[in-house]
């Protein structure tokens, strides 16, 4: 579920940056002022944990696939929302450095879709809240662990199960919203959320019986483990208003990146207005606005096919067929300039050799 | 004047399930001296060890490193004097490069600039591993690892050494590197082992714990010697003393 | 487990290339990653049926690979593994996008085609991008250059814990999934009971080891705060790398290099 660089145009990949980056200095704060200092290290294994965790795999009964541990609610449980947080965000920068699960400009929506949504949106509002029940109306009362105050078993199953679906529902539409805004692919926006809800509401249920089963092992081996995390009700009042910026955020963009598909291209355009010379070889070729594009999409998506296909003109801004006179300095460019790059790839790499040979 | 610098007075240790772990353990241990604490596991040596430094406070009874006793105010001077070196150095490398593990203690010691570069390159150059201050903690080989480990607690210019199963998981030319190592440091040693061949090398004088309380206590070869209350303690004597089955007794 | 300890390897492989020697080695971290993602914003900062514009880029990975004397074929190996998820979604494009955008004889490309091959040059470039980042930096210089960033402190000890703290725990983790797949014959025991025990029991060890290590930072004195680090200033090299980057960067996403070379090239013709 891991969104992907190439999918993201910089305005949303920028955000879903800032929105991060927002979240974990809040977090770092938070955990700051708990000041346990135990927390540091308890932290970088668990984190460790969930990394080798993933890769360990059990198979599904019947289904002939195999699944694995997220960890987000598991690690949400057990550390409270800031703390696991900061985890989860650390595994996912390794793993976009080392394995490239994402990329760089992604790690802002992968941060934000594994681990905002679950340690502090479903975990705070949800968990919290199925799995106390009765007294979720006294927030105060929750700050402080109730002594012998655990769930009863059923009740806890439940929380842990609804919360991880919701958890991978909210995380997989946030991945399909992102992949939309972006506009880089042409997948329809309800077709690829058909597609992606009903995958993750299995991945969510896997999610949430892996999740049970292990917090029921360690309420068994050790049940004081279970009854460490911070309660984080204090981030609710706070994460009201991260959301609220988040929502702004969300807004500014959308109108920006409206405004820019109007022009050839977001950049060129305010680079024009900036400098006044516009400098666009490639505006000529269709760009189209992209929430205008999901609206229209969405609109008359049943037929689709069928309407774009006809003879139609092609719709805003794109630009007339390029005849084949105009298309070849495109293409042989394309082949020569990959030619050279190779050709000066190699040379450099002969000219290192060169270099570090004579004294052999 | 043998001025005792470490005195473990009728030490009880009761955790919080009501284990028992220590009941009663008297040690005096004086300036320069080397001591293996053996046992059975489950005997108490690591629940013994855990107060050399004062992560676990006493049920009742004292220990008195010097003239402090380990409270929970004196934690910090007790800890530069008592160097602690772990089971397993994984847990003690936590660090991204093996320079920065060896600083870690004398940082947090208020060492900074050219003092604290000279005494990390010391505290390695001690235990043969100056080559590999700037490798991550990951790249060693587990002898390496020993070797660091022991560095980042010299660091901090210790009187005392205490080594949890010091031996463990090592080659056979990496303990004798480690034990050759061992003898040549002047701090008082604290050390416990099952590798009673190690012990035998090391430490002049032995502890043995059985449930926890003190059984024995004296010269190690004595000790050795004793038959019966090595059975009697689950423990066995190191094979260098046992006749060769081959070339007969 | 085969696939644990291959990712162990591969891990400790990428690694191990960051304790090269070369010029780019050596540069400053913070260089790095501001360049690095100036060169991702500016790929994914293209219009969707861009290709020809893309390719100039590769430019940058080539050079530092043949710099850096990274091993290519491991690199590209790796590139090639990885983003399964954009390539599926970008496999949608031609599906769904029908449009006619270029005709060359016969061959009638649409822009579906067009996006979807756009998708993979990103997707090469960006990910390559950042496995050199990772070859020529290492994980902890990364973290050092962001901190002094402004990431904040705690983020960036975490980090630096995990780090520290995977290869132990992979090789944990891997011991214990091939525990139990030398004893699961078929599919049989290998569900979620025993998985569930497996992580759990994995999960305690965790726990403890956290506490031993919290047991020997507090033997050395640790307060809470850990020691900061030493401040280095960046050098000319640096300085320079960085503005000769972000300036060919700029320069190639304004400007259409393959065009004019296929319009030098086509205009040479008779």
């Amino acid at each position: 579920m891991h969104m992907a660089d190439a999918l993201l145009s910089p305005a949303v990949g920028g955000i879903m940056w800032a929105v991060s980056a927002g979240t974990i200095a809040l977090g770092s704060a938070q955990l700051r002022r708990e000041q346990d200092d135990r927390q540091a290290s308890l932290m970088g294994v668990l984190g460790a944990f969930l990394f080798a965790a993933q890769m360990i795999n059990f198979s599904i009964p019947g289904t002939g696939s195999s699944g694995h541990l997220g960890g987000g609610l598991l690690l949400a449980v057990l550390l409270g929302p800031s703390a696991s947080f900061l985890t989860i965000a650390s595994v996912l920068v390794v793993q976009a450095l080392f394995f490239a699960d994402g990329g760089l400009l992604a790690l802002g929506c992968n941060i934000f879709n594994l681990g905002v949504i679950p340690s502090f949106l479903v975990y705070p509002f949800l968990y919290r809240v199925l799995s106390k029940g009765g007294i979720s109306k006294g927030d105060r009362h929750l700050a402080e662990p109730v002594p012998g105050g655990a769930p009863g078993k059923w009740r806890e199953t439940a929380a842990v199960m609804i919360s991880a679906l919701v958890a991978m529902q909210l995380g997989s539409l946030a991945v399909v919203l992102e992949t939309g805004l972006s506009g880089i692919s042409s997948l329809p926006l309800e077709r690829f959320l058909l597609l992606m809800q009903p995958i993750h509401l299995a991945i969510g249920a896997v999610e949430g019986a892996v999740t049970v089963a292990i917090l029921s092992f360690v309420r068994k081996a050790r049940p004081e483990l279970l009854r460490r995390a911070p309660a984080g009700n204090a981030w609710r009042s706070r994460f009201a208003v991260l959301l609220a910026f988040l929502v702004i955020a969300l807004v500014t963009g959308g109108f920006l990146s409206q405004l820019a598909s109007k022009n050839p291209d977001g950049l060129e355009w305010s680079l024009s207005k900036a400098g006044g010379k516009v400098a666009a070889p490639g505006a000529g070729e269709g760009v189209h606005g992209l929430l205008a594009q999901l609206q229209e999409k969405s609109a008359w998506f049943p037929d689709y096919a069928v309407k774009r296909a006809a003879p139609r003109p092609l719709p805003r801004g794109a630009g007339a067929l390029p005849d084949a006179a105009s298309a070849v300095p495109g293409v042989v460019g394309t082949i020569l300039t990959l030619a050279l790059v190779c050709v000066a790839g190699a040379l450099l790499k002969k000219g290192k050799e060169r270099v570090e040979t004579p004294d052999a | 004047m043998s001025h005792h610098i470490l005195e473990i007075d009728r030490l009880r240790h009761v955790y919080p399930d009501g284990t028992e772990a220590l009941r009663e353990v008297s040690i005096r241990i004086v300036h320069g001296e080397s001591v293996a604490v053996i046992g059975a596991n489950g005997a108490g040596k690591s629940t013994l060890l855990a107060h050399l430094n004062g992560h676990l406070l006493p049920t009742s009874g004292t220990v008195r490193v010097g003239h402090l006793p380990v409270g929970r105010d004196t934690l910090a001077e007790i800890r530069r004097t008592v160097g602690m070196v772990f089971h397993d150095p994984d847990d003690q490398l936590f660090m991204p490069t093996v320079y920065e593990d060896v600083a870690f203690g004398p940082m947090n010691l208020g060492l900074s600039g050219e003092d604290l570069e000279r005494c990390v390159k010391d505290a390695l150059r001690q235990v043969d591993a100056l080559h590999l201050a700037g490798k991550p903690p990951y790249h060693l080989s587990a002898g390496e690892k020993r070797r660091v480990a022991i560095a980042t607690v010299l660091s901090m210019s210790p009187d005392i050494l205490v080594m949890d199963e010091p031996g463990n998981g090592l080659d056979p030319y990496a303990r004798r590197q480690l034990i050759n190592l061992l003898k040549d440091f002047k701090h008082s040693k604290i050390v416990t082992s099952h590798d009673l061949d190690l012990v035998l090398d090391l430490c002049e004088r032995t502890v043995v714990l059985s449930g926890g309380e003190v059984r024995a206590d004296g010269p190690t070869r004595e000790i050795f010697q004793d038959e019966a209350l090595l059975k009697e303690c689950r423990l066995e004597k190191p094979l260098s003393m046992q006749g060769c089955p081959i070339c007969g007794p | 487990m085969a696939s644990i300890s291959a990712a162990l390897l591969d891990l400790k492989r990428l690694d191990q290339l960051a304790s090269g020697t070369t010029f780019l080695h050596r540069l400053d971290a913070r260089a790095k990653v501001l360049a690095t993602l100036v060169f991702i914003v500016c790929v994914v900062s293209f219009d969707r049926y861009q290709i020809s514009p893309l390719i100039p880029f590769l430019i940058f990975p080539a050079f530092l690979i043949a710099v850096g004397e990274l091993p290519t074929r491991y690199l590209l190996g790796k590139v090639a593994l990885v983003a399964p998820f954009a390539i599926a979604v970008g496999i949608c494009n031609p599906y769904f996008d029908r449009q006619l955008l270029l005709q060359l004889g016969a061959l009638r490309v649409t822009g579906g085609w067009l996006s979807f091959a756009s998708i993979v040059l990103r997707t090469g470039l960006t990910v390559g991008a950042v496995f050199t980042l990772t070859a020529l930096t290492g994980f902890p210089a990364i973290c050092r250059a962001l901190q002094r960033l402004g990431m904040p402190r705690p983020f960036a000890l975490q980090l630096m814990f995990l780090y520290r703290y995977l290869f132990v725990l992979a090789e944990e983790g891997g011991r214990a999934a091939k525990a139990r797949e030398l004893r699961c014959f078929g599919r049989k025991g290998s569900g979620l009971k025993s998985y569930a025990s497996l992580l759990g029991h994995l999960l305690l060890r965790t726990w403890q080891r956290a506490e031993r290590m919290h047991m020997s930072m507090l033997a050395r004195g640790f307060s809470g705060t850990f020691p900061e680090q030493v401040k280095a200033r960046l050098r000319f090299a640096d300085v320079a790398f960085l503005s000769i980057w972000v300036f060919l960067c700029i320069a190639l996403r304004l400007s259409n290099v393959t065009h004019s070379v296929g319009a030098l090239f086509t205009g040479l013709l008779p």
